[in-house]
């Protein structure tokens, strides 16, 4: 049988979104890919396993095969009843499946929150605060050479940001290491540590304190104490000189400042590090974004609600209030009446109390595969896999939007996000309508 | 102890070959220390044992952290056996309390470690 290679293909796991995949086609089915890390290895070779092919409905307890029609009508019901409905997930699928999901949201009175919520919420909420210095990765690749990752570990997170686009990458003035430093603070000497030129090891829950420091020591000032956030001064001040002595700076920020104690005032002191730091040199901050269109979520919801998560469509206008309007809290307050949850596993990925709250409410899910959501969910949609099976467009970690082609066909019968979304949209507005 | 949850690489690399599968298994429900701190609570690496906060209680695998962690530090993958024993207190801000969590660990050489599926059950049995 004759191989077709397809080039440039984009990577749909993490955030940076690698698009120089070589992926080697057989029989409609993904034989060999070249290029990719170890994830996206795994991920584009076991695309195929662990499917269900069949929409599902649960009646008596237990799940029953059904037909598609049926599973749009159920789910449009459950959805239109809802006095106040969460539309939930929504990073790992296209842009186009979110813009329907924002029409569905409207017309069910629901909020539409996606999993900004759990990893960079607190980041959008410093960035409201202070803002933000930021560029495109090509800007880094080219021309950075002090690179901080603080509270990320892109060697497994997104295990080649380093040599795409920072410490490791050919750029125009820099080529690889030479001429560049690396810097990690971490609680962790994680394997990116392992490369850095330079490693901080901060007590758990201390970034604030520390990068309070680093404005101190940033502004020229003596620091008062001998050791802030498990760190020496000595060591503070060595990295200050570091950071204002630099040419082109910038910090990845990841998760660990985000989940941290502080949560949102962690990456407002981050952000205004970096504020003042452009007063000495070039400077710029950008979060470690996770999955591959978390960023497309956010710029969807913006650019058609003016915010960027947790957006409340109940009252007919967006709200958007985190900490009020955030899934995790509606849950906690037990609010939520029914949920749609598209391309997320928020069983998995919520913590016990509030994945038992969701677990108590009519869940209806729209995924490729099978999940904790999906298994106890009222009703479990099949779907093509994005960025394999179906095209579409998504947003790098950095703002910069990659249009995705499909490489191999879906199987027999199954629908797109884009396609289950619009049929369930135009039943509720049957109902809605009536 | 504080626990703390973070990616890992096998645990991403289990993740998309399959929720079910025995690499995300075997990747995701296990908990890494520091050596030190390994001798000191009696257990050696692949020992089950039980992470106890004050949101519940899970059975892990003990693991020496192959990236480094600080003495009187946990480390633990992002999954449902972390979620087990994390909080869900946002402080208003939406985001729960994933990382910097206060962690009791002690041997559980008879326990088991439950697989995604018995996880699920209690999730639901009092649901359903």
């Amino acid at each position: 049988m004759t191989d077709t290679i397809v080039r440039n293909v984009v990577c749909t796991f993490c955030g940076a979104t690698c698009d120089d995949l070589e992926v080697t086609v057989e029989n409609g089915k993904v034989r060999q890919v070249r290029s990719g890390c170890s994830t996206s290895l795994n991920k584009f070779l076991n695309y195929n396993r662990e499917r269900h092919l069949t929409p599902l409905i649960r009646k008596n307890g237990e799940y029953e095969e059904a037909t598609y029609e049926e599973a749009v009508r159920r789910s449009a019901e459950i959805l239109a009843k809802a006095r106040y409905p969460i539309l939930y997930g929504w990073s790992s699928t296209s842009c186009e499946a979110i813009r329907v999901g924002v029409e569905l949201t409207e017309w069910v009175g629901g909020v539409m929150d996606n999993t900004t919520t759990v990893c960079h919420g607190p980041t959008m909420l410093g960035v409201h605060d202070i803002g933000e210095v930021s560029s495109s990765l090509g800007e880094v690749r080219q021309r950075a050479d002090l690179v901080i990752y603080w509270g990320s570990n892109p060697v497994h997170s997104h295990p080649h940001h380093v040599t795409r686009y920072t410490a490791m990458s050919k750029g125009r003035f820099h080529d690889g290491r030479k001429g560049r430093t690396l810097i990690v603070v971490d609680v962790r000497k994680t394997d990116t540590a392992k490369l850095a030129d330079h490693f901080i090891q901060i007590a758990p829950n201390s970034d604030y304190e520390l990068l309070c420091a680093l404005r101190v020591a940033a502004r020229g000032d003596e620091l008062e104490q001998e050791e802030i956030a498990g760190v020496s001064a000595e060591k503070i001040e060595e990295l200050a000189d570091l950071m204002v002595s630099c040419e082109f700076g910038v910090i990845f920020f990841g998760v660990g400042l985000t989940m941290s104690l502080g949560r949102h005032r962690n990456i407002d002191a981050a952000l205004s590090l970096v504020r003042d730091l452009n007063s000495r040199t070039k400077f710029l901050i950008m979060p470690m974004r996770g999955w591959y269109n978390v960023d497309g979520a956010d710029q969807v919801l913006a650019w058609t609600t003016g915010y960027p998560y947790a957006v409340d469509l109940s009252h007919g206008y967006p709200r958007y209030n985190p900490g009020d309007t955030t899934v995790i809290d509606i849950l906690q307050r037990g609010d939520c009446d029914a949920a749609l949850v598209v391309a997320s596993d928020p069983i998995s990925n919520f913590p016990l109390e509030t994945a038992k709250r969701l677990a108590q409410i009519p869940v209806i899910t729209i995924d490729p595969h099978p999940s904790a959501t999906s298994i106890v969910s009222e009703i479990a949609f099949p779907s093509t896999i994005v960025g394999i099976e179906t095209g579409g467009v998504i947003y790098r970690m950095d703002g910069v939007a990659l249009m995705l082609k499909p490489v191999v066909p879906p199987p027999p019968g199954i629908r797109s996000d884009v396609e289950v979304l619009s049929d369930i949209l135009a039943q509720v507005k049957k109902l809605k309508g009536s | 102890m504080k626990l703390i949850s973070g990616r890992s690489l096998g645990q991403a690399r289990g993740k998309v070959s399959g929720k079910f599968s025995e690499d995300y298994f075997r990747n995701a429900a296990v908990c890494e220390l520091d050596p030190e701190d390994l001798k000191v609570l009696g257990i050696s690496p692949n020992e089950n044992v039980k992470i106890t906060t004050d949101t519940g209680s899970v059975v892990v695998r003990a693991a020496t952290a192959s990236q480094r962690v600080q003495r009187g530090v946990a480390f633990m993958p992002y999954g449902p056996w972390a979620n087990a024993v994390l909080s869900s207190e946002t402080y208003g801000t939406g985001m729960p309390s994933f990382k910097g969590v206060e962690a009791e660990i002690t041997p559980a050489h008879t326990e088991k470690i439950l697989n995604l599926r018995s996880l699920i059950e209690q999730i639901t049995k009092s649901q359903r």
